[in-house]
């Protein structure tokens, strides 16, 4: 297996994509001839041509759009956005549009499309360009949202969302775009949608993590297993749909959960996945479960006060200690 | 931190408490496990304990006012701690003593001096039972569940989670104790008076389809307990002898027939484990000891205080034990584990020259005995009549658990056992 970047996992699942199926197009701002603003498309204008790799105006709400329009005519696009923030602006046609179409013109249109891009807080970008739009899209029935954590789930889940006839949210998270990982040698490396994967096995409590969060569980959980606790850490992968039964198998084993993410608290996907598990796991709960958040505030511009507002590690090793009642 | 000390749940059935006394003043230093006040409930006067250490800062509730279950009643904090907000929070929770038109803190004009408190006897032991049976309970949902599959009783417990939640560590802990501890029932072995009698332990098998359907059907006919009742007369003269001659080794003893009879009812229960039993919806439940409730009328109404263990006792134990219960009943300061989950009760209603008379079931107990007056009467023995001492007797039965002949085989040997007490010590 070869050890790769996230950003060259993504890249692999593109081009290997593309190859295999010509109706995929890639569209988005600086896509083509920049070979996106992260790299992630490095390379494929020159192999695959302007036909199918296609720099757009500054139009996230035209771009978006259209990529519906050639799904409802048979294409399959992979639509980028520069990041997730901007995707805001295009929120009506992949809400209203990508969502709905599929139930509103009675089954007859299906939108196999990838609206694909970074997410999340990424070095001093500031408020407007550090959020966190999972919570938003997983909302709406319509919509999948994918959040991979290593290369090689990021190499599988964008293959699969390409070849799934429903429109797929897919938020990669910029700091973790040049994290390394193994990745099979294998074209046809899928990673199912809708299947969580366990990080790391353990008995005394559960931590559930996507994205940013699963390294930095994954060391909270390093921290404590020399303070004699061990701790399971669950990616859920795909946040809708959402694989809530191995988070519960897990809590009815530990009786702890913490929720890490990098969102905001208010109705977020920790939020989600809390009450999921109180519905399905009450009697298996020893303590209340345990959120830990991005800060309920616009992110930062400070580089001191970004470090604040974003959780640690060492915040979720505490987030254990407390449901273990350790303290 | 200041807390709100709020009115604590101390009966099953309470929803509001009146202080009956402070047993602090605001400004007295509380320690966690201090007796803080007295409160009267609507079944007993009961002590509440501080659970938390500090100052009391501020008394909400009055001696002689009332307050629903979860009101704050008082303050406790650190001797300079600003409470105002806290003050502010309980003041606006509060609602106003019902029927009372003035404000709550106008003391009432003439404090009612309530048959000058007796302090309750403080309990040196350490078994947290009393702390834990005068606060609402918090146990984290898999605590309670694992309490429940293995009977523990999570009031005997005390927890080690934040604000004393029971958690799972406390429940394995409690269950690791437990295990080793199970009495033997060693038949007749003599305990010391003083030590408590635990609730019985006991075993439940669950109820067959057959089963269900019967206990349904009895439940149509006849109101939610299908009562049966059965009769026996019982010669009483060699019981009343033994009971003048043990009282003759020791006037100290008082030992009365009621005594004799709830040491003979335990003895028959232990030979008729089906009779020592109560219907459960899902199972049957059968109890390894006898834990008898003994109905005594106070001003109020009746309460059956019990005799736990009552086949492990002896009769002069039990006499105490009875005395000191009754006594305590008509002060209403008996604790709900006193006179809450009996295997079996009796009434007797001898005292008032009743001849016999049913009972009603205390649910879930699966059966009462009714005792009538002891009378002489005439009767036939060896084809002459004399005069004997006779006593009769009527079981109520609920058939759910107890079958006609099951009853009667107990009562059968009952009477023998009574009517020939020395069975007792065979």
């Amino acid at each position: 297996m070869a050890v790769i970047t996230i950003r060259e996992a993504l890249n692999q699942a593109l081009k290997e994509e593309m190859l295999r199926d010509d109706s995929i197009f890639l569209m988005g701002e600086e896509v083509g001839a920049y070979q996106g603003a992260y790299k992630v498309t490095k390379g494929l204008l020159d192999q695959f041509g302007e036909k199918r790799v296609i720099d757009t105006p500054i139009t996230e709400l035209g771009f978006a759009g259209l990529g519906v329009g050639a799904a409802m005519a048979g294409l399959r696009p992979v639509i980028e956005f520069m990041t997730f923030n901007f995707s805001i602006l295009a929120a009506d046609q992949i809400i209203n549009s990508a969502a709905k179409m599929l139930y509103m013109s009675g089954g007859q249109y299906k939108i196999p499309i990838v609206y694909r891009g970074p997410g999340g807080s990424a070095f001093q970008v500031s408020s407007q360009h550090s959020q966190a739009m999972e919570s938003w899209y997983a909302y709406f029935p319509g919509l999948k949202v994918v959040m991979p954590s290593t290369a090689a789930d990021a190499k599988g889940l964008l293959k699969s969302a390409i070849r799934d006839d429903d429109p797929v949210i897919f938020i990669e998270q910029e700091r973790m775009y040049g994290m390394k990982g193994e990745v099979p040698d294998d074209d046809d490396f899928l990673v199912p949608l809708g299947v969580a994967d366990i990080k790391r096995e353990g008995k005394d409590a559960t931590i559930v993590a996507r994205s940013l969060m699963v390294p930095a569980a994954l060391k909270a959980a390093e921290i404590l297993e020399s303070d004699g606790v061990s701790c399971e850490v669950i990616d859920p992968r795909t946040i809708r749909p959402l694989d809530i039964q191995t988070i519960v198998e897990s809590v009815k084993k530990t009786s702890r959960l913490v929720v890490a993410e990098e969102s905001h608290p208010f109705c977020g996907v920790a939020a989600e996945i809390s009450v999921q598990v109180m519905e399905r796991a009450f009697d298996y709960l020893d303590a209340p479960i345990k959120r830990v958040s991005g800060a309920d505030a616009p992110m930062p511009y400070a580089k001191n006060l970004e470090n604040l507002a974003i959780p640690t590690a060492d915040q979720i090793a505490a987030a254990v200690r407390e449901v273990a009642y350790l303290d | 931190m200041a807390t709100q000390v709020v009115m604590p749940k101390l009966s099953p059935t309470m929803e509001e408490g009146q202080i009956s006394r402070w047993l602090k003043k605001e400004g007295d230093a509380v320690a966690m496990g201090e007796p803080l006040a007295e409160i009267d409930t609507d079944k007993a006067t009961m002590e509440m304990q501080a659970l938390t250490n500090g100052v009391l800062r501020k008394i909400l509730i009055r001696e002689g006012e009332s307050a629903p279950l979860g009101q704050p009643i008082a303050i406790v904090g650190d001797a300079d701690e600003d409470i105002a907000s806290l003050l502010a929070e309980a003041t606006s929770e509060a609602k106003t003593p019902s029927g009372q038109s003035q404000p709550a803190l106008a003391p009432k004009s003439e404090p009612e001096p309530a048959a000058a408190p007796t302090p309750q006897p403080t309990d040196t032991r350490s078994n947290g039972r009393d702390d834990a049976a005068t606060e609402r309970l918090i146990v984290s949902p898999l605590a309670a569940r694992m309490a429940a599959e293995a009977g523990l009783d999570l009031r005997s417990l005390s927890g080690s989670g934040p604000g004393g939640r029971i958690v799972k560590r406390d429940i394995e802990a409690a269950m690791k104790q437990e295990a080793p501890a199970t009495p033997t029932a060693s038949a007749g072995a003599r305990r010391p008076a003083a030590a408590p009698t635990p609730v019985s332990a006991y075993r439940d098998e669950p109820i067959s389809e057959m089963l269900r359907t019967i206990a349904k059907r009895l439940v149509t006919s006849l109101g939610p307990v299908p009562h049966f009742f059965l009769t026996a007369e019982i010669e009483m003269d060699r019981a009343a002898e033994m009971r003048k001659n043990i009282n003759a080794l020791d006037p100290e003893l008082k030992v009365s027939i009621n005594d004799v009879i709830i040491k003979v009812a335990a003895a028959a229960l232990m030979e008729h484990p089906q009779v020592n039993a109560s219907f459960q919806e899902k199972i049957v439940r059968y109890y390894e000891q006898a834990d008898i409730g003994v109905a005594v009328a106070i001003e109020e109404g009746l309460i059956t205080p019990i005799v736990r263990g009552a086949n492990h006792k002896s009769l002069g134990a039990i006499a105490a034990e009875v005395r000191d219960l009754a006594e305590r009943a008509r002060q209403k300061k008996l604790r709900p584990e006193e006179y809450m989950g009996a295997s079996f009760s009796i009434s007797n209603l001898g005292m008032f020259g009743i001849d016999e008379f049913t009972a009603v079931i205390n649910p879930p107990e699966g059966a009462i005995l009714a005792v009538g007056a002891m009378t002489p009467k005439p009767v036939v023995r060896d084809d002459q009549i004399v005069a004997r001492q006779m006593m009769r007797v009527t079981m109520s039965c609920d058939h759910r658990v107890i079958d006609g002949a099951t009853g009667a085989r107990f009562l059968q040997t009952f009477k023998r056992i009574l009517e020939n007490p020395l069975y007792l010590i065979v």
